[in-house]
């Protein structure tokens, strides 16, 4: 069946609805609002990319998203680098934590992945606690003056806005490049079967392993965008575990290995996150609310939104990707 | 039917686009309100309406303490509206309404929160939730948007030097939250020279026990262990271990409430020989009661005790001036309203409130400009004690006038009793010394 | 060094590992019957407490009768949580049995804060103290490893001897065999799920006879419990056993030689090791 070009221009038009948002109406609450949707939809689709295509659990990762926040804040804080180098340098040390655990960790399957991935963001979480030159246990803050060079704060939360933005169209061109390479195909045969995929000549190894560093860079830079505009970082709220596990929600939510499941799984999470947490009747209970959704999903559409939607509709495949 | 099905799936994201649009528009007005010092301009004998705006911890782990400081908070409002207002010289009547969150203990949304209180709700001035991490987040915002905030149970010295010019500290800062207690040991014990050093790994507790330890140091102490335990820690077996093997006399440290009790609990349950314990945050607090025996002894820093008297004539002899109500007049109205003893929070709270309400008469105005610079000429002695405000360029907004003081649990009658042991002028009992086991 | 040191802070850490222990054997337990890992494992242990703490405070049973009261209701919560959540995802890929155990997180931890907060409890209880040499030991603690050790040894006998232990180790071994020879497998499915919820309430239940507590506090234990199951090799209950005493061996020794806080490092190192290295165990066959 011919690919509509639709499947191309669905994730990008939903991405650039939110991103776009803010700046037409140019309130700061609708930025801060898009913001965390943004960074939402970018911690799922770029978990998407070593979770939804080669199917590996990660619960790790968050480990990325808080290592590139505190390289990245290091840099600019304590050594006084331009932001936009520092967060290339979060994201690059992300990726290359990615690439040197990968080769060790992606041999294990099933649930010994998705457990040494935990153990691997607990004992970070861990170093980092013990680390001094991060500040420890207290982390470290950010002089208001290093804003100033930026052009104030608002300048600051702008500039960040932007990046993110940036940041989530690029993701969507990965993804999509990603889902119609050969590089993708390979990924999803070691989803499907890893074991035939070896015989049939997909080098099982590197393509995991690319797929996994490919996948750590972009938290990286997310973390460092975040921290960065927050103004300080602390052990405890750079590697929470749960953030890992929402983002895992959020592909689940919109359909793993899909470009626009994502995108849509992370928006509708937070938008119900945002709905459950200022409904007064819910508020008390959104966590068992949003748990029991999560359950219904698992149980009866495991395949997400889009994979539903693609199985039920076959005509929607042509343009949902 | 493909088409149409894609064609309405963009049309229901461009509709959803343009709704979102749409709905921002009615509130669009509302940020182009005109910033409280201009009404002001054309007010005449007029009645201002001021927005308090404030995050409470209603949920999470901080949800005691963040309640007593509202409560301290919202006491002072209630007093001020029902005696009719602050009123200016030019006849203009300041009164005050509150917009509040819940913060749930955490850091995730305090910004968003804030950046709501002032954008949303339109906030004039900023009180901070309560901890030092939760104030270090929301400064940023209150400094972003150039709102005063007058920042309590927030003691880190840290979050007043990052450079932040509107943020103004009430409580004695962390790093002399402890050097009191060095001197009363000192005084106890010449011949006391080893002590230790076990704390909560937060930005708080950590601040308060590097400055302890540098002034130790100082006054000639052996610092024989200097640890920190994680926030959610429940087993100090090990610390108490170390603590036994490193020969300590006293033991100096603890964080919060939860933790600091359990580890005078264990202390008591280990035997652990030492001659002091000096703990921040818990030992204050009336809950303490309950560990029984293990709270006998335990010395606490407190920012305010309700035996503490602030007079009048006290302001007098410092040579400077005296402003609000008498410590019986807070403790009064807050049993009243509250049915219960008001805690340091609660009376930090209150204080916030006192303070900026000085501010505002000092002024004379409600410009934010105007009230930042009295804010900063602010040396008045109010029941919560001296305050006084740091105005360099480094440390702007930190507190240098207010002092603390420390409680030991004693016995009278066979009941557990909370006295002020120092400074001396202060003392209602003789420190006990040493740790009664 | 002082000995003395060595020797309080190595009695202290191995009283508490035989209690991380007894949760871990829960968890292993359930993975080694279902090959699921139970991110509910936490929560449930965490209930445990409550358990106990509520037994107390509005029943007035002594904790110990608590703990017994927090076993029992473990069993059937187990059974519950299996019915509703896991049961359809048994032999589905691993992350449907993740998901789905950690959506019964949430509705625990949600519904939990919602009706106890997040405040913390505590059992007013104390047995005193003795003093062995130079450790000072609190009774509760030696008395809380003793149980832990007796319900190992129980859970030993059971699987040995009793007609549903050898149902749970036929299963373990071999699903569809013991199908196939008249097993009723979905019923020990439940039931090793809830002998495995059981186990977590209970080490919850002498937890909290020892510190203090909130509804969150679980998640702490759980981690505890992937460690300790690694080490003695996922699915193997009595190598869990052997894991706990390891960790308390670790938490009494690294604080002789380093912060104390360095005990994690050292834990969550140790465990990401075995897996690459040896994911059946410290005392496991070769990888399958």
């Amino acid at each position: 069946m011919k690919r509509s070009v639709w499947s191309f221009l669905l994730p990008l038009l939903v991405v650039l609805a939110v991103g776009l948002f803010p700046l037409v109406t140019q309130k700061d609450l609708h930025r801060e609002t898009a913001f965390t949707l943004l960074r939402a939809v970018a911690l799922a689709a770029s978990l998407n990319i070593i979770l939804g295509f080669t199917g590996y659990v990660s619960f790790g990762h968050v480990v990325f998203y808080g290592l590139g926040g505190y390289v990245a804040f290091y840099l600019v804080a304590v050594k006084g680098w331009p932001f936009w180098a520092a967060m290339l340098m979060g994201g690059v040390a992300a990726a290359l934590l990615a690439y040197l655990i990968g080769a060790g960790i992606l041999r294990l399957r099933g649930a010994y992945f998705a457990l040494v991935t935990i153990g691997v963001n607990e004992a970070m979480k861990a170093f980092i606690y013990n680390f001094q030159p991060f500040g420890g246990p207290t982390g470290l803050t950010m002089n208001f003056a290093v804003y100033k060079a930026y052009g104030g704060p608002k300048a600051v939360l702008w500039m960040t806005y932007y990046w993110l933005f940036a940041i989530a169209i690029l993701l969507v061109l990965v993804t999509y490049w990603i889902r119609t390479s050969k590089f993708g195909l390979g990924l999803l045969s070691i989803r499907e079967d890893e074991d035939a995929a070896e015989v049939m000549g997909v080098r099982t190894a590197r393509f995991k392993t690319w797929a996994f560093t490919l996948s750590a860079f972009f938290p990286g830079l997310v973390g460092a965008i975040f921290f960065f505009r927050n103004a300080s970082i602390e052990p405890h709220d750079a590697f929470p575990l749960h953030v890992s596990i929402e983002s895992i929600v959020m592909v689940m939510l919109g359909g793993q290995g899909t470009v626009i499941g994502p995108l849509v799984g992370g928006i509708g999470y937070q938008w119900m996150r945002v709905f459950l947490l200022t409904n007064p009747l819910l508020k008390n209970i959104q966590l068992a609310v949003a748990g029991a959704l999560l359950l219904l999903i698992v149980l009866f559409i495991p395949a997400g939104l889009v994979g539903w939607l693609r199985r039920r509709f076959p005509a929607t495949r042509r343009f949902l990707l | 039917m493909k088409r149409l099905f894609w064609m309405a799936l963009v049309l229901a994201l461009a509709l959803g686009l343009l709704v979102g649009c749409k709905k921002a528009e009615p509130t669009a007005p509302a940020a182009e309100e005109a910033p409280a010092g201009e009404t002001q301009a054309q007010a005449e004998a007029q009645e201002i309406v001021l927005t308090i705006g404030f995050t409470e911890s209603k949920t999470g782990k901080l949800n005691v303490s963040s309640g007593r400081q509202a409560k301290g908070l919202r006491l002072w409002m209630k007093q001020v509206n029902e005696a009719g207002g602050i009123k200016l010289s030019d006849g203009t009547v300041v009164k005050f309404k509150e917009a509040s969150y819940d913060d749930e203990s955490s850091k995730d949304r305090v910004q968003e929160l804030y950046t709501k209180l002032i954008t949303e709700d339109n906030a004039d001035f900023l009180i901070s939730p309560y901890s030092s991490g939760l104030t270090a987040a929301s400064a940023v915002i209150a400094e972003q948007y150039e709102k005063v905030m007058i920042t309590t149970g927030a003691a880190s010295d840290s979050i007043y030097k990052q450079g932040y010019m509107h943020v103004f500290q009430i409580y004695t800062p962390a790093s002399r939250y402890l050097t009191g207690a060095i001197d009363m040991l000192k005084e106890a014990d010449p011949n006391l020279k080893k002590v230790a050093f076990v704390y909560e790994q937060a930005k708080f507790a950590t601040a308060v026990v590097k400055a302890a330890k540098a002034y130790a140091e100082e006054q000639g102490y052996e610092v024989v262990l200097f640890e920190g335990y994680p926030a959610d820690t429940t087993d100090f077996g090990p610390f108490i271990n170390k603590i036994v093997e490193s020969g300590a006399e006293a033991v100096l440290g603890g964080g919060h409430f939860q933790d600091g009790s359990t580890f005078a609990r264990q202390l008591y349950e280990k035997k652990a020989p030492v001659k002091a314990v000096v703990l921040l945050v818990a030992p204050p607090e009336p809950d303490f009661a309950e560990l029984g025996d293990a709270a006998y002894g335990i010395i606490g820093p407190s920012q305010w005790e309700p035996q503490v008297k602030f007079t009048p004539e006290a302001a007098k002899e410092l040579g400077i001036e005296w402003y609000g109500p008498s410590n019986e007049e807070f403790i009064k109205a807050y049993e009243a309203a509250y049915n219960e003893e008001p805690s340091y929070h609660s009376a930090g709270g209150y204080a916030a409130g006192v303070i900026l309400e000085y501010a505002i008469k000092k002024a004379d105005s409600v410009d934010p400009k105007k009230v930042k610079a009295a804010l900063e000429a602010t040396d008045v002695l109010t029941f919560f004690g001296h305050i006084k405000f740091d105005t360099s360029e480094e440390a702007h907004g930190l507190q240098i006038g207010h002092e603390m003081v420390y409680i030991q649990w004693q016995k009278k009658d066979g009941q557990l009793v909370k006295e002020v042991v120092w400074p001396k002028e202060g003392a209602t009992a003789e420190l006990i010394y040493p740790l009664p086991r | 060094m002082d000995m003395g040191f060595l020797m309080a802070s190595l009695i202290d850490g191995l009283l508490l590992g035989f209690v991380f222990g007894i949760a871990a054997i829960g968890l292993t337990l359930i993975f080694g019957v279902m090959e699921v890992i139970n991110l509910a494992h936490g929560p449930v242990i965490a209930l445990g407490m409550f358990t106990v703490y509520f037994a107390a405070t509005l029943l007035g049973l002594h904790p110990y009768a608590g703990v017994g009261l927090s076993a029992v209701t473990g069993l059937l919560l187990g059974i519950l949580i299996y019915a509703i959540a896991v049961q359809r995802v048994i032999g589905q890929p691993h992350l449907s049995s993740l998901l789905a155990t950690y959506s019964v997180n949430m509705m625990i931890i949600g519904i939990g804060t919602a009706v106890f907060t997040a405040s913390p409890r505590n059992i007013e209880f104390s047995l005193g103290s003795i003093t062995l040499g130079p450790a000072t030991i609190p009774v509760a603690r030696i008395v809380a490893a003793v149980a832990a050790l007796l319900a190992a040894v129980a859970l030993y006998f059971f699987m040995q001897y009793t007609r549903w232990g050898k149902f749970i180790r036929a299963v373990t071994d071999n699903r569809d065999a013991a199908e196939l020879v008249g097993i009723p497998s979905n019923k020990v499915l439940a039931f090793s799920f809830g002998l495995g919820t059981m186990l977590a309430m209970f080490s919850g239940g002498l937890i909290a006879t020892l510190f203090p507590f909130t509804i969150l506090e679980g998640g702490k234990y759980e981690l505890k419990s992937f460690v300790i199951s690694v080490l003695g090799g996922l699915g193997n209950p009595m190598g869990a056993l052997v894991g706990g005493i390891i960790i308390g061996l670790i938490e009494g020794l690294v604080p002789v030689f380093l912060p104390t806080t360095w005990v994690l490092v050292v834990e969550f190192v140790l465990f990401v090791l075995i897996l690459l290295v040896r994911p059946t165990g410290l005392f496991g066959g070769r990888a399958s």
